[in-house]
């Protein structure tokens, strides 16, 4: 098995039963794990709902004890998460300007040139931290150096080495954004929080609380799924150089090869969600209270649905994938992680000749009867120039 | 040459002409209101979601399985509901109308 190889520890499970079953801080998760099974729990939000009254419930693991904000859009249902989510959109489709489109090749260019000045790098703090981190800066339209103090915080703004939650770090996070906001109300300007400070839903001011969650939310969501995005992708390219050489002789697959990309690792494993009546999910039945999740990776890997479903196929023209959820609370932050993925990939094919995986260690999640890669504590890589 | 006619959820008709490509890539360049294309056609986002007319509902065919898959969980679908990404932009679509579902 390649190094960067991201197997699929579902499969048994979906095949035969359809769902797995986690214990999560005594409150345990009935997993979904079939790609239709799924798609049907995230289309029935009056069943499995997001915006219940206890806050950080449908995050697994759950962030009930160390987490009292409610995030939004994400833990609001239909129809008010319709209004809130009206409000993001158009903000969240910023990536598609061209201006940012520029502002993120600089990023990444400086990223890439300083990997292949240094030769040997390891990827998850020396580069991915950095991109994603710079990268934000732009969705957030705040200066470029405000990145610098989220790269000194670690990969381990949420998760700390030997608990998977840690209520002290997440405090970091949350008492930096207060001062934010405290910032922006002092001294509006054109940055997302000012925007949203500014901001009206159904005929009413956004609150601080509000903005609050919003801000958590973006940088919450956008931090390790984007991080494990790219650093997979290098890890990927370094284990398959004939895929780099392929895309650099033919660049009209990029957008086919970033879907599939992303299929395959699917950065975001599982989202939770609680259930409202008594029913049943693959045929077996679930209480009222209790919790499932869908579990995208696994999704993503049903080979009902996907032909070499443990293979990456640069080409694949149809690709349902879920790896940004699907229905309702589809991922927002998706044009933004799409952009990123198709300006690093040019970026490589420009400047990279090969890479080379020196020694790695991996992340695996822990969800009790399943055991997920879902990419890396660290990766040393060499990086060869064109 | 196809022209191809977008009604959108504002009760505007706007007409346009392709030649090749797909309905979704031909919408986004005219920027049809409802329709972003945002997986960039590989059947994955449904945000180019569309109702055919049912009287042309022979010009595009039905969805084939995994189209149909996507399809039957997304919010506002009918009996003539297709994701225009998977609808190839030819000379017999000619006259077409579609109604943006978003
Ligand atoms: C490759 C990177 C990413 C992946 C794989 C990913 C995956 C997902 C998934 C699966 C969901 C659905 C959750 C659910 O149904 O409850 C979601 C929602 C969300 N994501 Fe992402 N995400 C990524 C990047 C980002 C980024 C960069 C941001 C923002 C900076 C972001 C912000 C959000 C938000 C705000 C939601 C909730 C939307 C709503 O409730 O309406 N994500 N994401
Ligand atoms: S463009 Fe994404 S499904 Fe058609």
């Amino acid at each position: 098995m390649k190094k960067s190889t991201i197997s699929d520890p579902f499969k048994e499970a979906r095949e035969g039963k359809g769902f797995g079953e986690m214990n999560d801080q005594n409150d345990p998760v009935k997993m979904v794990l079939g790609h239709k099974d799924v798609r049907k729990c995230a289309h029935n939000w009056k069943t499995f709902q997001s915006g219940g009254e206890e806050v950080g419930r449908i995050v697994v693991p759950s962030e009930v004890h160390i987490r009292e904000i409610r995030q939004i859009p994400f833990e609001v249902d239909p129809p008010e998460h319709k209004s809130y989510r009206d409000l993001v959109d158009p903000w969240f489709k910023r990536p598609l300007e061209s201006s940012y489109q520029a502002s993120l090749s600089e990023i990444i260019n400086e990223v890439v040139d300083e990997a292949l000045d240094k030769g040997v790098i390891e990827v998850v703090e020396g580069f991915s931290l950095k991109l994603q981190s710079r990268a934000l800066t732009l969705l957030l339209n705040i200066p470029y150096d405000e990145a610098d103090l989220w790269i000194s915080w670690g990969t381990h703004v949420f998760r700390s080495e030997d608990t998977a939650l840690d209520g002290d770090k997440a405090n970091i996070l949350y008492d930096y954004i207060d001062a934010q906001i405290d910032k922006a109300i002092a001294n509006p300007g054109d940055d997302l929080y000012s925007v949203l400070l500014a901001s009206e839903v159904n005929g009413k001011k956004m609150t601080k609380e509000e903005v609050k969650g919003v801000l958590i939310l973006t940088f919450a969501g956008g931090r390790d799924t984007v991080i494990n995005a790219v650093t997979n992708s290098i890890a990927y390219f370094a284990d398959h150089p004939g895929s780099l050489d392929r895309l650099r002789a033919e660049p009209e697959i990029m957008n086919t090869a970033i879907e599939e990309l992303i299929r395959y690792f699917s950065p975001l494993t599982q989202m939770g969600r609680v259930v409202t009546e008594d029913t049943q999910v693959c045929e077996h039945a679930v209480k009222a209270q209790s919790r499932i999740s869908m579990c995208w990776a696994s999704a993503n890997r049903d080979e009902r649905v996907f032909d070499r479903a443990n293979e990456v196929v640069l080409d694949r023209k149809v690709n349902p994938h879920v790896a940004f959820g699907f229905g309702t609370h589809n991922c927002l932050g998706a044009t933004h992680a799409r952009q990123i993925m198709k300006i690093l990939l040019t970026t490589l094919t420009q400047k990279v000749k090969s890479m080379e995986i020196l020694d790695c260690k991996e992340n695996i999640e822990d969800l009790d009867e399943f055991k997920r890669k879902v990419g890396y504590d660290s990766i040393n890589v060499k990086f060869n120039k064109l | 040459m196809a022209k191809i006619t977008f009604i959108t959820s504002d009760g505007k008709t706007k007409t346009v002409e392709g030649t090749s490509g797909s309905v979704m890539e031909l919408a986004v360049q005219n920027k049809i209101k409802g329709i972003d294309g945002d997986c960039g056609g590989v059947c994955s986002c449904a945000t180019c979601h569309v109702h055919v007319k049912p009287e042309q509902w022979n010009l595009t065919g039905a969805p084939d399985e995994l189209e149909n898959d996507m399809l039957e969980f997304d919010e506002n679908v009918s009996e003539y509901s297709r994701l225009s990404c998977q609808i190839k932009v030819s000379e017999d679509l000619d006259g077409l109308e579609l109604t943006v579902a978003k």
